[in-house]
């Protein structure tokens, strides 16, 4: 209990934000927030809030798992890498082959979002592959 | 006009008489009341009283409480008989534990997220992601962001932050 108490002002803000699906569990010590954000910036705002309880996040007691709600609509991404290109891999996993690249910025098609991590790529090239998901961003 | 005047005076008068042999509803309704309010799990029961029949309505706890709960209310001096119209609450939906994360598939979803933050380092046991290393303090968030979403039980950050 105490430890929703510590984290209420996040469950508070996901709620005013329209959070869906939250779920919030304590087990063992850690709390536990699941829930679909309807955007990214409600996403960046939560863990802003979550920065300012913990600047660090040192306390290990807190596992904030929102995930940003996508339209199933969207079939393109855009390639949203600091400066290098983007692997494309055979399968979902770091330890995969690269069979192809996706350069800072460019727009690429959404196959399949099966896998959280790794979402199914295709480029205008046709290399088709895995990408870790932080790296696309949604096109509307 | 004097005997219509009368007449609500006699239907009074006869009404009173009529109920004066046993305890008057509102009297019972107070008593049934009391017992309810003594035991918490029919505190949240609503009772009607006509004539002597009780009727209960709103929620108790258990099935346990509900069979009771008729027994003592007809034990109850002027109750004639009770019609029991209250449910059970049912139990609440039980809580989903929260998911961890095979050991398998965290190890390699670990891997995959620190791949591209240079310096730091993570170990992973039972659930349990340990990061050590060093990170700058805008990339934080970022890394933090995808651990939190691989279903660890738990996340130790032993980094430093610059």
């Amino acid at each position: 209990m105490a430890l929703q108490e510590k984290y209420r002002v996040i469950t508070d803000a996901a709620t005013a934000a329209g959070v869906t699906n939250l779920q919030v569990r304590e087990q063992d010590g850690v709390l536990y927030i699941d829930g679909t954000a309807p955007n990214g910036a409600v996403k960046d705002q939560l863990w802003g809030v979550y920065g300012q309880v913990d600047p660090n996040f040192t306390s290990g007691d807190l596992i904030l798992n929102i995930n940003v709600s996508i339209d199933a609509a969207v079939t393109k991404v855009k390639v949203v890498t600091e400066s290098s290109n983007l692997n494309i891999r055979k399968g979902p996993g770091t330890d995969q082959p690269i069979v192809g690249k996706a350069s800072k910025d460019e727009i690429i098609t959404l196959v399949s979002r099966s896998n959280d991590q790794w979402w199914l790529v295709r480029t205008a090239d046709g290399e088709e592959g895995y990408s870790y998901a932080q790296y696309l961003e949604p096109v509307q | 006009m004097k005997i219509l005047k009368i007449i609500p005076a006699l239907v009074l008068v006869a009404g009173l008489s009529f109920t004066g042999c046993s305890p008057k509803d509102a009297d019972v309704k107070a008593s049934i009341e009391k017992s309810l309010k003594n035991n918490p799990s029919t505190a949240a029961v609503m009772v009607m009283v006509n004539e002597g029949v009780a009727t209960l309505s709103g929620e108790v706890a258990n099935p346990a409480a509900q069979a009771s709960l008729e027994a003592s209310v007809k034990a109850i001096n002027g109750v004639k008989s009770v019609t029991n119209n209250t449910t059970v609450t049912p139990p609440p939906a039980p809580v989903a534990p929260v998911e961890i994360a095979t050991a398998d598939v965290l190890t390699q979803s670990v891997k995959d997220a620190i791949k591209d933050f240079a310096g730091v380092s993570a170990d992973v046991v039972d659930g349990v992601v340990t990061l050590t290393g060093e990170l700058k303090k805008d990339q934080l968030p970022k890394l933090m962001m995808a651990l939190n979403s691989l279903k660890p039980k738990k996340i130790e950050n032993k980094l430093s932050i610059k």
